[in-house]
């Protein structure tokens, strides 16, 4: 197939098959798996076509003049958007299969997958769900092959709604509905920073597309705030802190593998926004580069430590998410401080980091909430602390899973430490350099890195050990039963997905060089050798992995040699001496994350409710917990309620009377007239 | 073939330093104490036993030991011992190292968490966070000496640390080596973060994890325990006795100096009382300090 | 010589930094002489040799007031007045340890910054200095107990008098003396004056925000 029909494919195939899964609607069966097979026709077709443009390099371009406007909708793929397209249409292939059973499945059982309690009257139609994923795959598509201005805007308004109606979807409840809101506006306020961004960067130049854009000579004034602007309004869909709010709700109102694809590819395209923003005004100097890393570190501490705080599993792997962007920001300000300061060595490293790490959250994060997906619809709750024992009843799922939580947490020998080795590897390199300034953001990045992960591997070793582990807490875990086999071969692919990420990303770092080159426009040969170096080095980390493998698979023989012929009892769990335990005196999810809660209680919000006890012995007390976002608590909630103060004094304008909208029509047209006439 | 050497030692004398550390305390208070081979003992009959498992454990619970031992022995291959280099060495390879270690709790806390039982859960909570705020201190440690040594790979690192570096940068050597003696107490389970003494499971932390392994899994935690209080005794000690000496003076100086830092541990041990819960974060936030302000002297 | 003046000067932050993260008076009061002692040795480093006659002199004196005659009156105070901790602090002390950090790279940014006569031995000497200022105001700003009130005031004549050294040539000797002869009186009036409301007032228990009943 030619380059062109293969963007072609990625694009309509979705579309067309969300259309016609809506159209056969009237059957369950046939509407999800024709959009299913569709957008996983279309996942793999952006697959190939990422492929072969990243391994051998060129642009692929298609382009359609758009009726009679003399607008050409010209589509390319270039290296960046092809680094790109490689996790989005990966993730958007493996969901689609994985939401064509899912939805089935949900909507026969009991409990509805998206909101995780007993249906109302209206249940939501899964045909509507797989039109709307078709659209938001689509639109992820076509933000990054958009080649100019305008279109990337169109494309990026496409997918954003296509999100907003999904999250819509199931609008018989209230959370849902605020969710999508809250959605809609943040969204929107982002996308009103990125309509100034191009309309600024179309009047100058003249023209939209991006060769056009890319060519101006702009003022240092007029690039710091375009470079404001692109880092607002793409870090609103990336989820920044404190742009980050309307992640952690409209996850959990999403059906699973919607929620999939939105945290592991959708917030992506913020990324890569970001990054095509540079290449168009140019790289950022040292104060923006710095700002960068002190987003992502924001961004990665308060992410992680609310991600901890939450006892909603999809609410808490939203929070990873934002912790998980705020390493790639975090990635990306040590590259730019890297290309600030002149040390290619850093400004590359940097760089590649993040984008590995873009690719293993991708990855990693998609097969959790997958995995998180199949335990709402099999024991109809996401409170983490109502799961429990789940790995007898799903071993699959649950290996899977714990594949995803290593990946996630960073540890070795899984392929999510190779991207935040990667940055480690940039920010040592440049503090090793001794270039004087570059000190205090260096150190303050390899600190911060090091809690991140230090936090991430407690949250995850939470996630898996709270839902798995143990007892069950409830009778629904108890008797949870097995996803059906399609859910769970998408969960295998993602799990195998990290190991081939691993090697893949250690053999063939060098491949990252056109993307790098990209951005940064430095000498391609001087990036290709920095990774073809830092290749050595992860084919090294992978050594220590490898060995790691190995001596553990010895000492498992060693172990399995010694116990065999002897005695091997089995016993209830220690219960110090105390006689009739039950599984709901285990350990609970919110307990095992108490004590850092209460470290870092100040900046996380949330608040508690205790009972006062008074005399000897106190009558029934209640005791409450609710976890909170300080963002929202501190900042959010006390402006947009004064602005809703003001606006309801300014409510006397809608009075209800035709008279006087007529009358507003005509006093704006007078003023406007007499404005004109000046 | 060098290089296995310190891997060799570590396997052979890391027991040792247990015992070392138990004799100490026992020295001061006034009791004969254990032989310092106790801990060999301990193995040996351990390995000998069969083993009994909570019906409520899966392979997870299985896995944590071995998987654990793995990634400590894994971590020992990157060590230089004595100024001479590791087994395996490259740029980042202190990335690696703390980040085995990091693998090897998680898995430790998974197998705790497959118990069921409050107690570990509760032990499991106190060691990811306690640990979670050691990392920090732990790679700004790292990252000093790095830049004080402009070397990425442990074995340059400690290997540059000699009389010339100690002479021009002492008092920083000095607080970094305290900082990491703060996070191997802490790391270790040692007072006062914790007492591997204590038979109270309200209270530990470390000890209270591992409390339905037996036979053979428990082994491989007091060996894999003792291998890693080895590998961060040995960094506190790669900085404290500088290299440049010739292989026969290196290792032996480095197990001597690993046998001090026991008896040192010991000492604190017996003279200082453990820290309640909530004060062990401001300890490390203190080591944190230590290794800042020796970042402010080296990065002038 | 610049080696030890160094490991003085990371012996003096530190003792900053033990104040603001303990609880225990007699901490206070211990890391107090400790830092008055190291003060005076601050003296001997200059690169000259050993110093002229009245600088040994100041020296000496100062060892003397600040190692044994300040602590053994601050100690005779707790002692009677039987309390031992700094109880409900209005910062806590991890917070408290995170600030003197954030003060400790303030003082490196202005010491840096610093139009100052003559030469500076070190330039870790007037950060040294500021931040000794900032911790003793600090510990004044955010502790209750009147003990660590009058430690603060130890700590900030301590860190002019770091200041003092840093600037010898430019400083009187009679000016050094008087400052120490000040805080001395200072600090036996306030030691003498504490004891006194504290036996009137038993409840009081040396908390300073009990004193703002008094404010009419």
């Amino acid at each position: 197939m030619t380059a062109a029909s293969l963007i072609l494919a990625t694009v309509a195939l979705p579309l067309l098959g969300g259309i016609l899964g809506r159209l056969l609607g009237f059957h369950s069966w046939l509407a999800r798996w024709t959009a299913g097979l569709a957008g996983a026709a279309g996942g793999l077709a952006g697959l190939a076509l990422a492929g072969e443009l990243l391994w051998q390099g060129g642009r692929a371009a298609f382009e359609w003049p758009w009726f009679d406007t003399g607008y050409t909708l010209a589509l390319a793929v270039d290296p960046l958007s092809a680094f790109f397209l490689l996790p989005i249409s990966l993730l958007s292939a493996v969901t689609a299969v994985y939401g064509a059973s899912y939805l089935g499945a949900s909507h026969g059982g009991g409990h509805s997958p998206a909101a995780g309690s007993p249906h109302g009257a209206d249940p939501v139609n899964p045909a509507n769900v797989g039109l709307f994923a078709g659209f938001l795959q689509a639109g992820m598509a076509l933000v990054l092959l958009a080649q100019d201005g305008l279109g990337f805007l169109v494309a990026w308004e496409v997918m954003s709604l296509a999100a907003f109606f999904i999250i819509a979807l199931d609008d018989a409840q209230a959370e849902n509905r605020a969710a999508a809101w809250i959605y809609l506006v943040a969204s929107h306020i982002g996308a009103a920073f990125l309509l100034f961004f191009f309309l600024y960067l179309g009047m100058r130049a003249g023209d939209f597309s991006f060769e056009a854009l890319a060519g101006l000579a702009l003022s240092d004034r007029a690039r710091r705030a375009l470079t404001l602007a692109a880092v607002i309004g793409f870090g609103a869909k990336a989820g920044f802190v404190p742009l980050h709010v309307w992640l952690p709700d409209a996850h959990p109102a999403a059906p699973s593998h919607i929620s999939a694809l939105m945290s592991g590819a959708m917030t992506k395209t913020g990324i890569y926004g970001l990054l095509r923003a540079l290449t168009l005004v140019g790289l950022p100097g040292r104060p923006a580069a710095a700002a960068l890393i002190g987003l992502g570190l924001v961004s990665g501490i308060l992410g992680i430590v609310m991600a901890n705080a939450q006892r909603d599993l999809k609410r808490l792997l939203a929070y990873s998410t934002v912790e998980n962007l705020g390493i790639v920001a975090l990635g990306l300000g040590v590259g730019l401080w890297g290309a600030a300061t002149g040390q290619t060595v850093v400004a590359v490293l940097g760089l590649a980091g993040a984008l590995v790490h873009v690719l293993n959250h991708a990855l990693a994060k998609g097969l959790l909430f997958l995995a998180a997906g199949v335990l709402v619809q099999a024991t109809g709750t996401r409170q983490l602390d109502r799961l429990g024992g789940l790995l007898k009843r799903m071993p699959g799922v649950a290996g899977s899973a714990l594949t995803g939580a290593v990946a996630i947490a960073g540890l070795p020998p899984l392929n999510g430490f190779l991207g935040e080795f990667l940055i480690f590897l940039a920010a040592f390199t440049g503090l090793v350099s001794r270039h004087g300034e570059s000190t205090v953001p260096l150190t303050l990045a390899i600190m911060g890195l090091a809690l991140i992960g230090g936090l991430a591997a407690a949250c995850f070793a939470r996630v898996f050990g709270i839902a798995f582990l143990g007892e069950p807490r409830t009778a629904e875990a108890a008797e949870a039963a097995p996803p059906e086999a399609p859910m769970a071969l998408a969960m295998a692919l993602l799990a195998v997905g990290c190991v081939v990420a691993l090697l893949g990303v250690a053999w063939s770092l060098p491949v990252l060089g056109r993307v790098v080159t990209t951005v940064l426009r430095l000498n391609p040969l001087e990036i290709e050798l920095e990774l073809l170096k830092a290749g050595v080095l992860l084919r090294a980390v992978i050594a220590g992995g490898g060995l790691l493998v190995v001596l553990a698979g010895f000492l498992a023989v060693v172990r399995h040699q010694l116990l065999a012929g002897r005695e091997v009892g089995e016993t209830p769990t220690w219960d110090c001496g105390y006689a009739a335990p039950t599984p709901r005196m285990s350990y609970t999810g919110s307990s095992f994350a108490q004590p850092l809660n209460d470290l870092f209680g100040a900046v996380r919000g949330g608040g508690e409710e205790r009972p006062r006890l008074a005399g000897l012995f106190p009558a029934t007390a209640r005791f409450a917990s609710r976890p909170g976002d300080a963002c929202v608590e501190r900042f959010y909630e006390p402006v947009f309620r004064r602005v809703e103060t003001f606006f309801q004094s300014w409510r006397w304008v809608q009075s209800g009377r035709v008279q006087a909208y007529v009358l507003y029509i005509a006093l704006t047209l007078l003023f406007l007239l007499g404005w004109n006439l000046w | 073939m060098a290089g296995l050497v310190p891997i060799l030692l570590a396997l052979l004398l890391a027991p040792l330093l247990l015992g070392v550390i138990n004799r100490t305390k026992a020295f001061f208070a006034g009791r004969q104490g254990a032989p310092v081979w106790q801990p060999y003992h301990d193995l040996r009959r351990l390995l000998g036993k069969g083993a009994v498992y909570s019906r409520t454990t899966t392979w997870v619970f299985v896995a944590g030991p071995v998987v654990g031992l793995a990634s400590v022995l894994a971590a020992l291959s990157l060590l230089p011992l004595g100024g001479q280099p590791a087994f395996l060495s490259f740029t980042g390879d202190l990335v690696l190292m703390v980040c085995l270690l990091g693998l090897m709790r998680f898995v430790t806390v998974l197998a705790a968490l497959d118990t069921g039982s409050s107690f570990e859960g509760m032990g499991a909570s106190r060691e990811v966070t306690f640990s979670a705020l050691a990392e920090p201190p732990l790679f700004l440690a790292l990252a000093i000496l790095a830049r004080k040594t402009g070397s990425l790979s442990l074995t340059g690192i400690l290997g540059a640390i000699d009389h010339g570096l100690w002479l021009q940068a002492g008092p920083m050597l000095l607080l970094v080596a305290t900082a990491l003696f703060v996070i191997f107490l802490a790391e270790n389970a040692r007072i006062p973060v914790d007492d591997p003494n204590t038979h109270l499971e309200l209270t530990m932390i470390h000890e209270v994890m591992v409390l339905d392994h037996s036979g053979p899994d428990f082994a491989m935690i007091l060996y894999g325990a003792a291998l890693k209080l080895w590998l961060l005794g040995a960094l506190v000690v790669g900085i404290l006795v500088p290299a440049g000496s010739p292989w026969y003076v290196g290792w032996p100086a480095a197990v001597g100096g690993l046998v001090l830092v026991a008896v040192l541990t010991g000492v604190v041990e017996s003279t200082i009382a453990r820290l309640r819960m909530h004060k062990v974060p401001q300890l490390l936030v203190g080591s944190l300090i230590l290794a800042l302000l020796a970042m402010v002297l080296g990065a002038r | 010589m610049n080696m030890v003046l160094e490991a003085l000067l990371v012996f003096i932050v530190l003792t900053n930094l033990l104040m603001l993260g303990s609880s225990r008076l007699g901490v206070y009061i211990r890391a107090g002489a400790m830092q008055g002692v190291g003060l005076s040795f601050l003296f001997f480093t200059g690169e000259a040799g050993w110093p002229h006659s009245h600088i040994v002199l100041l020296a000496l004196v100062t060892m003397v007031v600040k190692g044994l005659v300040f602590p053994s009156l601050l100690f005779r105070t707790i002692r009677q007045a039987g309390v031992r901790r700094e109880m409900e602090p209005y910062v806590g002390f991890t917070a408290s340890l995170l600030a003197g950090v954030a003060a400790w790279g303030f003082a490196l940014w202005v010491g840096g910054r610093l139009p100052l006569p003559g030469v500076i031995r070190s330039d870790l000497l007037v950060p040294t200095a500021m931040f000794t200022i900032f911790t003793g105001l600090f510990l004044i700003v955010a502790r209750r107990n009147a003990i660590t009130q009058v430690l603060g005031y130890l700590v900030i004549e301590n860190g002019v008098f770091t200041f003092g050294v840093a600037v010898e040539a430019a400083t009187p000797f009679l000016v050094e003396m008087g400052i120490l002869l000040d805080i001395f009186v200072g600090v036996f009036v306030m030691v003498i004056t504490l004891f006194q409301i504290n036996r009137e007032i038993e409840e009081i228990h040396m908390d300073t925000s009990k004193l703002a009943a008094l404010k009419d």
